[in-house]
């Protein structure tokens, strides 16, 4: 039997709207502060109350905190989903539940255990307020948790301080619940469970942050200074994140002036019109939105692009199209985004797989709008935007200058003979820009209608078509500058496997499973388009590859059959795309599934 | 290149203003829109307008969105800047070209179709947020460019030039502005510059949002028997509510600003507009005077500045922006370095 000390993953079912995010982040921080490797998700509804809500906790010492599907114990509080996950423990394992009321029968299940706390009860006799007996039932349970999981005690009674520090009556009523929970385990199961936690060291240069908070501070470090948004789920927290961030760093204490400016938008037509209008004008300026956004900004993403104005779109994906699941996650605006607007054009995409890379990719998204003078996107998603991830502590290299790109100033206006918008100097796509409030030399009318290289309205097809071959050439320039892939070999590998942003943890965990069964295959995550030249050496290495992301059409796979020479029968979707974060499992079914392909190279 | 370039010769007796700079300074390339067209003599006001204000060509922001309205940013200041963005979203990219950087001058030009059709939002909210800009809608009744069909100014009853008759009720970009809170609302007439050329250097000197709705007859698609935004029809039923006249700032008539019978309002720079004329019982800082005014003349088009506010805060002010572009900060102001992140990361344990 494999070791039970800090590997296992647990599953609490609630309903929305009753508190219990609070009693979630509790445990879930408790268990990073004993060191050990842990992920939370939080796989919430589209709605304020009343529907189901589920968190799951994956604790793993070798590091693997991809979303598990395989659940040692279930929390099970919502009589509504009761049914469904009562299904869902292993067989063996536990199910968690409020013996205030007799378990309903058809829910039993042979082959696991039953731990029933009268949770109810409990919280009626010990607190007045209904609104209270609500909240301190998911406390309660939290209680139980911590002694059935072996969670230190010390760690929890210390966040406890420090959450409710000075709020005593908020402080002693969560003491109260946590004792009751864990009191009635105590005498009456043997705690703590054959798994648990154990104190380990993995975390100490660690955080516990969302990719949104850290996109938002990314922004805020890159020297973001105008924003422009409309409020999306899974994009809002980014906005939040950088208004608190600038309302710490950016007061000038000079002039107790803000050194920013937020501007809450009617909508995503705007709010990418405001960002291009700030840009023309000098500020590094972003939005954030989703993928309902992105559509309405397809116009002005084109205008961006021919005109040749920077601008940074951070997109937090959600499942799609429409309206379709606005709280569950997905890779599905990849073609929306590469390729935004009518006409040809083609964008510079940033993909993040975790929130490091969100605060590093951030400040890249600025500096690459500005060298490139055109949009950029950082393609985040809601599991790695919303969820809270175990990363590296945030670090910063204070030598690091913005790229602003090609601007003239106002010296150099005077020395130059004359100033031609769209004339670039030889070996480089990108031509020299000036703004607006600098120098009448530089004056230029910015269209979106045709224009020459000088700038000059045309209608001529060649004149047309040479700024138009320039704009492909420059997305071509940019290939070099973008991050490059992150590629892992392994010995004897004929197969790669590729992948984008947040499934980074299920792909490689599936890799190293895959590798023990005897079927080593290489691992290449991207993280930018235009395609790094790795990008196409490691498809032209390989017999062919799996192409792993969380979208119904096989989107990545498109871009890398229509964009790198790679043929198309040597790229092996594998699209997992329901709306949850990704789990080893799906990844390791997709592709033993296809065993007999397997064999024949693996043999 | 094939751009229409106009040659500029300044003749040594053409006035220079307070720069030193000619009217010719102040034009922009060649017109190519239809001759007689309306938006042509709002071209010479704005010129005539700039030049007499004396702005730095190179301190004006000429943004404009698409239409024959929206071309004419070309036609004057060649030394500014301009941006001949999208059908509509003038309002929103001149938010964020103000949010950058509040030294500039702001001037937006835009069409009864691009600002009352499909920018009538992104125009409210540039209201809202008092955006200190001027604002010009060169008012045809009609879509020029695409051809003629009705537009959202049209009246009811008014004909198209194939005789279709318009049944729907028009948006009134004054009335609109007025009930949404707009800081400064005029109207006035292409053909009428010695009312226009004040109203835009108010407009342009006035603290926030001034929208100022020109009728500008469209020769070529609306300027024939049924249409009410004709030449003809705009002549017939003109309306001179209030006359007035912009002082600047510091000019040497401010001495006689203040005479019986005048009412003043001192703009944001120390300018003043100065009311040689207003209907009885007008208080032009009233706004809903200006509103029963307008329902009492329904049918007659009431021109002048209908009214001005100039206590509002404007964007920057309410947002506490600095005096300096943004896109100027020194990056040492913007980034917290790599101490205060090592002090921030301590929160997320
Ligand atoms: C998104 C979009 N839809 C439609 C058009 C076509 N279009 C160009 S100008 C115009 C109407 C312009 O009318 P108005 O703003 O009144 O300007 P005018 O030409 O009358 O001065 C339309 C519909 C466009 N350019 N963009
Ligand atoms: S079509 Fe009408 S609005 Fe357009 S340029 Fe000609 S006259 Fe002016
Ligand atoms: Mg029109």
């Amino acid at each position: 039997m494999r070791s039970r000390v800090n590997d296992f993953a647990i599953k609490l079912a609630n309903v929305n709207g009753t508190g219990s995010a609070s009693a979630n982040g509790l445990i879930m921080q408790a268990i990073f502060r004993m060191g050990v490797p842990v992920s939370g998700k939080n796989l919430f509804p589209s709605n304020i109350q009343g529907l189901p809500t589920w968190y799951e906790i994956r604790v793993n010492h070798n590091g693997y905190t991809a979303r598990a599907l395989d659940y040692d114990l279930i929390v099970a509080m919502n009589a509504q989903t009761y049914k469904r996950d009562v299904q869902e423990v292993r067989s063996g394992g536990y199910m968690l539940y409020d013996s205030s009321w007799p378990l309903d029968e058809s829910l039993n299940r042979e082959d696991i255990h039953f731990i029933g706390i009268p949770l109810a009860q409990m919280c009626n006799e010990n607190f007045k307020e209904p609104r209270e007996r609500i909240l301190m039932k998911n406390i309660a349970t939290a209680g139980a948790l911590i002694e059935l999981l072996g969670i230190d005690a010390a760690v929890v009674a210390q966040l406890v301080e420090e959450k409710y520090g000075r709020k005593k009556a908020l402080r002693e009523s969560n003491q109260k619940a946590l004792k009751l929970g864990a009191d009635y385990v105590r005498e009456h199961y043997t705690c703590p469970l054959e798994f648990h936690l154990e104190t380990m060291h993995a975390n100490d240069d660690k955080i516990l942050i969302d990719g949104n908070t850290a996109t938002a501070l990314g922004c805020v470090y890159g020297g973001a200074t105008v924003a422009a948004w409309y409020p999306i789920t899974p994009a809002t927290s980014v906005m939040d994140g950088f208004k608190e961030f600038c309302e710490q760093y950016r007061k000038d204490p000079e002039t107790g002036a803000n050194n920013f400016a937020i501007l809450q938008a009617e909508d995503e037509l705007a709010a990418i019109g405001m960002v291009i209008g700030a840009s023309w004008n000098g500020a590094r300026a972003f939005t954030s939105t989703a993928g309902p956004g992105v559509s309405l900004m397809n116009e002005l993403l084109g205008l961006a692009y021919y005109a040749e104005i920077p601008a940074v779109v951070v997109d937090v994906q959600r499942v799609g199209p429409s309206t379709g699941m606005p709280t569950r996650t997905q890779q599905g605006d990849i073609l929306e985004c590469a390729y935004a607007s009518h006409g040809d054009t083609k964008h510079i995409l940033l993909i993040p797989a975790n929130p490091s890379e969100c605060f590093e990719f951030a400040p890249k998204c600025l500096d690459l709008a500005e060298q490139f003078q055109t949009p950029v996107f950082l393609m985040s998603d809601l599991d790695i935007g919303m969820n809270d991830w175990v990363t590296p502590k945030l670090t910063w290299d204070d030598n690091y200058r913005p790229n602003r790109g090609k601007v003239l100033t106002s010296e150099q206006l005077d020395a130059a003979k004359n100033f031609y918008r769209y004339l670039p100097e030889e070996g480089t796509a990108v031509p020299f820009r000036t703004l607006p409030g600098v120098n009448a030399k530089g004056a230029f009318f910015t269209r979106g209608s045709g224009h020459n290289k000088y700038g000059v309205y045309t209608e001529m097809p060649d004149e047309y078509q040479e700024v138009m071959d320039r704009l492909l050439l420059k997305h071509k320039e940019a290939a070099a500058y973008v991050p490059e892939p992150i590629i892992q070999k392994r010995d004897g590998a004929r197969v790669g496997v590729i992948t984008i942003g947040g499934c980074d943890p299920a792909v490689r965990e599936a890799l190293d499973i895959l590798a023990d069964m005897g079927r080593p295959m290489d691992f290449m995550r991207i993280r930018a388009f235009p395609f790094h030249q790795n990008v196409l050496d490691f498809l032209a290495e390989h017999d062919y590859c799996y192409v792993v992301e969380q979208n119904r059409d096989g989107q990545l796979c498109t871009m890398l059959t229509i964009e790198t020479p790679v043929s198309k029968d040597k790229i092996r979707p594998v699209l997992i795309y329901s709306g949850f974060p990704l789990s080893a499992k799906n990844v390791i079914d997709v592709i033993t599934s296809k065993v007999e392909e397997l064999d024949a190279i693996y043999r | 290149m094939p751009s229409i370039v106009k040659p500029k010769v300044a003749h040594p007796s053409l006035v220079r203003n307070e720069l030193g700079l000619t009217i010719r300074d102040y034009e922009g390339s060649m017109s190519t829109l239809c001759a007689g067209c309306g938006h042509d003599s709002i071209t010479a006001a704005i010129t005539r307008a700039l030049f007499e204000l004396s702005t730095p060509p190179h301190m004006l922001a000429k943004l404009s969105g698409i239409g024959c309205s929206s071309k004419t940013p070309t036609y004057f200041v060649g030394g500014a800047h301009g941006f001949n963005s999208a059908h509509g979203r003038m309002p929103a990219i001149a938010t964020g070209a103000s949010a950058a950087n509040r030294t500039l001058t702001y001037l937006g030009v835009s069409g009864d179709g691009d600002s009352l059709s499909i920018g009538l939002g992104h125009l409210c909210h540039a209201i809202r947020r008092n955006l200190n800009m001027l604002y010009i809608i060169e008012n045809n009744g009609v879509y020029g460019l695409t051809k003629g069909q009705f537009s959202a100014a049209s009246d009811v009853g008014s004909r198209s030039k194939k005789g279709e008759s318009n049944k729907m009720t028009p948006i009134d970009p004054v009335q609109l502005a007025l009930s949404l809170g707009a800081t400064f609302v005029a109207r006035s007439f292409s053909g009428d510059k010695a009312q226009l050329v004040p109203i835009l250097k108010a407009g342009l000197a006035h603290r926030g949002f001034a929208i100022v709705d020109v009728i500008s007859p469209c020769v070529t698609f609306n300027d024939h028997e049924g249409s009410t935004k004709s030449y003809k029809s705009t002549r017939g039923r003109y309306n001179v509510a209030t006359e007035s006249d912009f002082v600047p700032h510091a000019s040497e008539i401010v001495a006689e600003i203040g005479g019986v019978g005048q009412t003043n309002v001192t703009m944001h720079d120390g300018s003043v507009l100065r009311f040689t004329r207003l209907p009885e019982n007008y208080d032009v800082t009233n706004r809903q005077a200006a509103l029963d005014y307008l329902k009492a003349h329904q049918g007659e088009v009431v021109t002048g500045v209908l009214f001005a506010d100039e206590s509002v805060p404007e964007m920057h002010e309410m947002n506490n922006t600095p005096a300096v572009p943004l896109g100027s900060l020194p990056f040492e102001k913007l980034c917290p370095g790599s101490a205060e992140l090592a002090k921030l990361m301590e929160d997320f344990r």
